[in-house]
């Protein structure tokens, strides 16, 4: 009973694929921009539980590092994305990626 | 038992994965969002990345999401966006095709390299844990070390991007607009 299969790295390798192809057609389908953000936050969360699976399959810190750095530019991404949205929505009251076609000929 | 924290933390960044994509109101996209972030930061745990997943709540599921929700409050854009119309004609499919695809790819990408990670490592049971903090003291060896020069330009990042939101998010009403 004890000899239940152990997660190996290859479990968390395909759940983070998983999570990042349910970010992407997140991406492409929602048309709301904040969540079109929450589903970029998901891809970026599954490439960082992708670092941290190799940094301990590998025995290497690097991964976490890069993982630690990843967060901070997802953050700072964060920050100016929803700036954006805001000072659009500043003029428009339409939550809806569609519409925002001013610069069209 | 690493099964069962795997199974249930696997469980919960799907659901919450499927909430944000399929929820159409923004208030519950952001709580789903929660969910996955949360599952993350076990799955963390459950791979002796502490570290990362203490500022993975405090950071991502505190602070982020919170300016999600800040955000979404804050113009009153909380309104339930239809997902039942498809805006272009054969979109959804198309989109589905291509996230399975991707699905796919990296799938089978990882299983044609399960020899390759059965020699190194091989999950988390022959893990030897040496001190309580050496996860913590390692990251801070690399990031202040080696990294250091990456690490003082992220502070920069931050910067310019606070400096840069402010400057757009301003509500101009002078003449000088």
């Amino acid at each position: 009973m004890i000899a239940l299969a152990q997660p190996t790295s290859s479990w968390y390798l395909v759940l983070a694929a998983v999570l990042f192809g349910i970010g992407a057609f997140g991406v492409m389908v929602r048309r709301n921009p904040l969540v079109m953000f929450m589903c970029i936050e998901l891809m970026l969360n599954a490439v960082n539980l992708t670092f941290v699976t190799l940094s301990r399959a590998n025995q290497d810190v690097g991964g976490e590092v890069s993982v630690f750095f990843v967060m901070v530019v997802a953050a700072a991404e964060v920050v100016v994305g929803l700036g954006i949205v805001v000072s659009i929505m500043r003029r428009r009251t339409e939550a809806n990626a569609d519409d925002l076609n001013v610069l069209k000929g | 038992m690493e099964l069962v924290v795997f199974v249930l933390s696997a469980a919960m960044v799907l659901v919450g994965a499927l909430g944000v994509i399929t929820r159409s109101n923004p208030v519950h996209a952001a709580l789903s969002l929660v969910l996955t972030l949360f599952g993350v930061a076990v799955m963390f745990v459950a791979q002796q990345a502490d570290f990362l997943a203490a500022v993975q709540v405090i950071v991502y599921a505190g602070a982020i999401v919170v300016l999600f929700l800040f955000v979404i409050m804050l113009l009153g854009v909380d309104r339930a966006e239809d997902v039942t119309i498809e805006p272009i004609s054969g979109q959804r499919p198309l989109a589905l095709m291509v996230g399975l695809a991707l699905i796919g790819i990296v799938t089978t990408a990882v299983l044609r390299s399960v020899d390759f990670l059965g020699q190194k490592g091989s999950g988390i049971n022959h893990v030897t844990v040496d001190a309580p903090d050496s996860n913590v003291r390692e990251l801070a060896r690399s990031i202040f070390s080696d990294n250091v020069f990456a690490f003082e330009l992220t502070s920069v990042l931050l910067l310019v991007a606070v400096v840069g939101t402010v400057l757009m998010a301003r509500r101009t009403n002078g003449a000088a607009k």
